[in-house]
C-alpha cells in the first residue's frame, strides 16, 4: 500500500518534471527541472533496494554531469532566444506523430509480454549469485570478477572521453 | 510505532537546532578568534563579552530590506540560497554522535540514520550544494556574482574529485561505506585512522578548507577581489542563507573529518586499557570536543595564512592533491592485500 | 490496489523513454536535445533497475553503472562539439548547424 503511493506519486513527479524539461523556454529552467528528475528517479531506486545506484545517480548524473550542461548553458547564454526562427523545413509535428507511434508500439510490447508466463531469466546466461550480501558489496563483487573487462574497458572509455572534451573545448589546439 | 516516527523526528529536531545555534555562535567565535589573533578584542558591546552578537545580528538580517535585482530569475534567485543551506543541513543525518544510549525503555542509537552507503550519500549531497553557487552567479543577471560563481564552482568540483578520492582510502581502510560502521571499526582496530591514513587527512583537510570556500581558497567570496562574490546581490535573510551555508559546511566537513579520521565518538587510543579512566567523559563530549578543535584550526587558519591566486588554487587542485589522493589509493589498497 | 509489478515498472520506463524521443524530435535547441537523450538513459536505467530487484540480482545494477559511465562520456564529449561549435557560428539551433548541406 505504501509502496503504491511510492511508485505512483514518484511516477507523476519523474514523468511530470521530463515534460517541463523538454517544454521550458528557457535553457537555465530546463536543466533545473532535469536535476529534479533524476532526484526522483534516485529516490525511485531507493525505492528498489538499490542503494548504491540511488547515490551515484545523485552524485554521477544530477551532481556531475548537470553541473557541466549548467556550465555550458551559462557560456553559452545568448541574446536572443534560439527558437525564435523556425526553419520551414522542420516538421514538428511528424517528430510528435512518429514518438506517438513509438509509445504505442512500447505499450504493445509491455502488455503482450505481462499477458506471456513470467519466466525466470535463462539461468545459464546470468552471472553466479554473488556470495556477499549488502548492495554495494554484491555491485563491487560482480565489477571486480566477472564483468572486469567492462570496468576496465569503462575507465578507458571515460579517459578518452576526457581527453577529447579538453581538446573540443580548448580555444586554440 | 515510537522509535519509528517519534525517536528520529526529535533526533532531527535536535539535531537542526544545534547545528542552526552552533553555526551562530561560531560566526561569534570566528570574530573573537581573528580577533584575539590580531591582538584586539572582537564583539564585546553586545551582552558581557559580545554573547548576544549572533542575535543581533540575526535580528539585522531578518529585518532588513529583501531586495531582487530587477532582471533577475525571480524563481531561481530564490531557490539558490535553499539549495545552498538543504544540504548542508541534511548530512547530519548520517553521522553519529555517539554509542547507542537508553532512554524511555528503549535502545536509542544516537544517529538519525545508518545507511549502508552513508560515506556516498555525504559526498553525492555536498555535489549538490555546488548547484546553489552557481544558480546565485546566473540568477543575480550580474558580471561580478556571475563571474565569482564559476570561479567557485570550479574550485568546488575540482577539490571534489581529492576529497572524494581520500574518502575512498577511508573506505578501504574500514571495509564499509556506512558511518557507523567506519566508527565501529576504528574501535575494532584500535587506533584512530589519522595515524594510519596521514597523507589523506592532510589531503582532506586542504580539501575541505577548499570545498567550503574558507581562507586561504576564499577567492570567489572575497571582499577584496569581486566585491562579495556570488552572494553580491543577496540582502537580508537571502544572505543569511548563504551565511549560514557556509557555515554549516565547515561544521559538516569536521563532523565526517572526526568520524573519519579521529574516530567519532571513540577517546583517544581506544584500544589501550590503561586510558579506561577516559571513559568517564561522555561518547558524544568526545565527538563535540573533537569537532570543536577542528573549527579552531579552521578558524586559525583564516586568520593566518593569505589568500591564494585562482591559478595557484586550480593548479594546487589538479596538479598535486589529486595525483597525490589516487596514489595514497594505490599504496593503501596494495598495503591492505599485502599486510 | 495492485500491487506494483514490473509492468508497472515498463510502463514508467516506457512513457520517460518516448519524452526524452519528443524531446530530441521537436526541440531545436541542441543542448535540450542532449538533454533529451540523457532521459532516454534514465528510462533504461529505470528499467535495469526495476528487473534487477525483480529476478533478485545484481547484475541488472551492475549494467545500469555502466550506462550511466557512457552517457557522462558522450555527456562531455557532445557538450565539448557544442562549445566549438558555438565558437565558430555563434548558435545552438540545430537547424543552422548544416555546414555539410549543399
Amino acid at each position: 500500500m505504501g509502496e503504491a503511493i511510492a511508485f505512483y506519486s514518484l511516477a507523476a513527479f519523474i514523468l511530470g518534471f521530463a515534460v517541463l524539461v523538454i517544454t521550458a523556454r528557457n535553457t537555465v529552467h530546463s536543466v533545473l527541472f532535469l536535476v529534479v528528475n533524476f532526484l526522483f528517479v534516485a529516490a525511485l531506486y531507493v525505492m528498489l533496494h538499490a542503494e548504491f545506484m540511488a547515490v551515484i545517480q545523485v552524485f554521477v548524473y544530477a551532481g556531475g554531469i548537470v553541473v557541466l550542461y549548467l556550465f555550458v548553458v551559462m557560456l553559452v547564454n545568448l541574446k536572443r532566444p534560439p527558437e525564435v526562427h523556425a526553419d520551414p523545413r522542420r516538421r514538428g509535428r511528424l517528430g510528435l506523430v512518429v514518438s506517438g507511434l513509438l509509445l504505442a508500439q512500447l505499450v504493445a510490447i509491455a502488455a503482450y509480454s505481462t499477458t506471456q508466463a513470467a519466466a525466470g531469466p535463462a539461468s545459464r546466461a546470468l552471472a553466479p549469485s554473488p556470495p556477499v550480501s549488502g548492495n554495494v558489496e554484491q555491485v563491487g563483487w560482480l565489477l571486480y570478477t566477472h564483468y572486469l573487462v567492462p570496468f576496465e574497458v569503462a575507465s578507458m572509455l571515460l579517459l578518452v572521453a576526457m581527453i577529447g572534451a579538453i581538446i573540443l573545448a580548448k580555444r586554440e589546439l | 510505532m515510537i522509535d519509528i516516527v517519534v525517536i528520529p523526528l526529535l533526533k532531527i529536531v535536535i539535531v537542526l537546532v544545534a547545528v542552526l545555534a552552533g553555526v551562530a555562535y561560531l560566526v561569534l567565535l570566528e570574530r573573537k578568534v581573528i580577533a584575539w589573533v590580531q591582538v584586539r578584542l572582537g564583539p564585546m558591546r553586545v551582552g558581557p563579552h559580545g554573547i548576544l552578537q549572533p542575535i543581533a545580528d540575526g535580528l539585522k538580517l531578518f529585518l532588513k530590506e529583501d531586495i531582487t535585482p530587477a532582471r533577475a530569475d525571480r524563481w531561481v534567485y530564490t531557490a539558490a540560497p535553499i539549495i545552498s543551506l538543504v544540504p548542508a543541513l541534511i548530512v547530519f543525518a548520517v553521522i553519529p554522535f555517539g554509542r547507542d544510549v537508553s532512554l524511555f525503555g528503549t535502545t536509542v542509537p544516537l544517529h538519525i540514520a545508518d545507511i549502508n552507503v552513508g560515506l556516498l550519500y555525504i559526498v553525492s549531497v555536498a555535489s549538490i550544494g555546488v548547484y546553489g553557487l552557481i544558480l546565485a552567479g546566473y540568477s543575480s543577471n550580474s558580471k561580478y556574482p556571475l563571474l565569482s560563481s564559476l570561479r567557485a564552482s570550479a574550485q568546488l568540483i575540482s577539490y571534489e574529485v581529492a576529497v572524494t578520492m581520500t574518502l575512498v582510502s577511508m573506505i578501504l581502510m574500514a571495509g564499509t561505506l556506512s558511518m557507523v560502521g567506519i566508527v565501529e571499526s576504528q574501535r575494532e582496530a584500535g587506533l584512530w585512522f589519522v595515524f594510519a591514513q596521514p597523507v589523506a587527512f592532510a589531503i582532506y583537510m586542504i580539501g575541505g578548507l577548499a570545498e567550503t570556500n574558507r581562507a586561504p581558497f576564499d577567492l570567489p567570496e572575497a571582499e577584496q577581489e569581486l566585491v562579495g562574490g556570488f552572494h553580491t546581490e543577496y540582502s537580508g535573510m537571502r544572505f543569511a542563507f548563504f551565511f549560514l551555508a557556509e557555515y554549516a559546511n565547515m561544521i559538516v566537513i569536521s563532523a565526517v573529518a572526526v568520524t573519519l579520521f579521529l574516530g567519532g565518538w571513540l577517546r583517544p587510543f581506544p584500544g589501550v586499557d590503561a586510558l579506561a579512566f577516559l571513559d568517564v567523559v561522555p561518547v558524544w563530549m568526545w565527538f563535540l570536543l573533537k569537532i570543536f578543535v577542528f573549527l579552531l584550526v579552521f578558524l586559525w587558519i583564516r586568520a593566518t595564512l593569505p589568500r591564494y591566486r585562482y591559478d595557484q588554487l586550480m593548479r594546487l587542485g589538479w596538479k598535486v592533491l589529486i595525483p597525490l589522493a589516487i596514489a595514497n589509493v594505490v599504496v593503501t589498497g596494495i598495503l591492505k592485500v599485502v599486510l | 490496489m495492485v500491487p506494483i509489478t514490473p509492468a508497472h515498472y515498463l510502463v514508467l520506463s516506457a512513457s520517460l523513454f518516448v519524452i526524452g524521443v519528443i524531446g530530441v524530435l521537436v526541440r531545436r535547441n541542441v543542448i535540450v536535445i542532449l538533454m533529451s537523450i540523457e532521459l532516454m538513459l534514465n528510462a533504461v536505467n529505470i528499467n535495469l533497475v526495476a528487473f534487477a530487484r525483480e529476478w533478485q540480482h545484481v547484475v541488472g545494477q551492475v549494467f545500469a553503472v555502466f550506462v550511466i559511465v557512457v552517457a557522462a562520456a558522450e555527456a562531455a564529449v557532445g557538450l565539448g562539439i557544442i562549445l566549438a561549435f558555438y565558437r565558430n557560428k555563434e548558435t545552438v539551433n540545430i537547424d543552422e548547424m548544416n555546414l555539410m548541406k549543399w
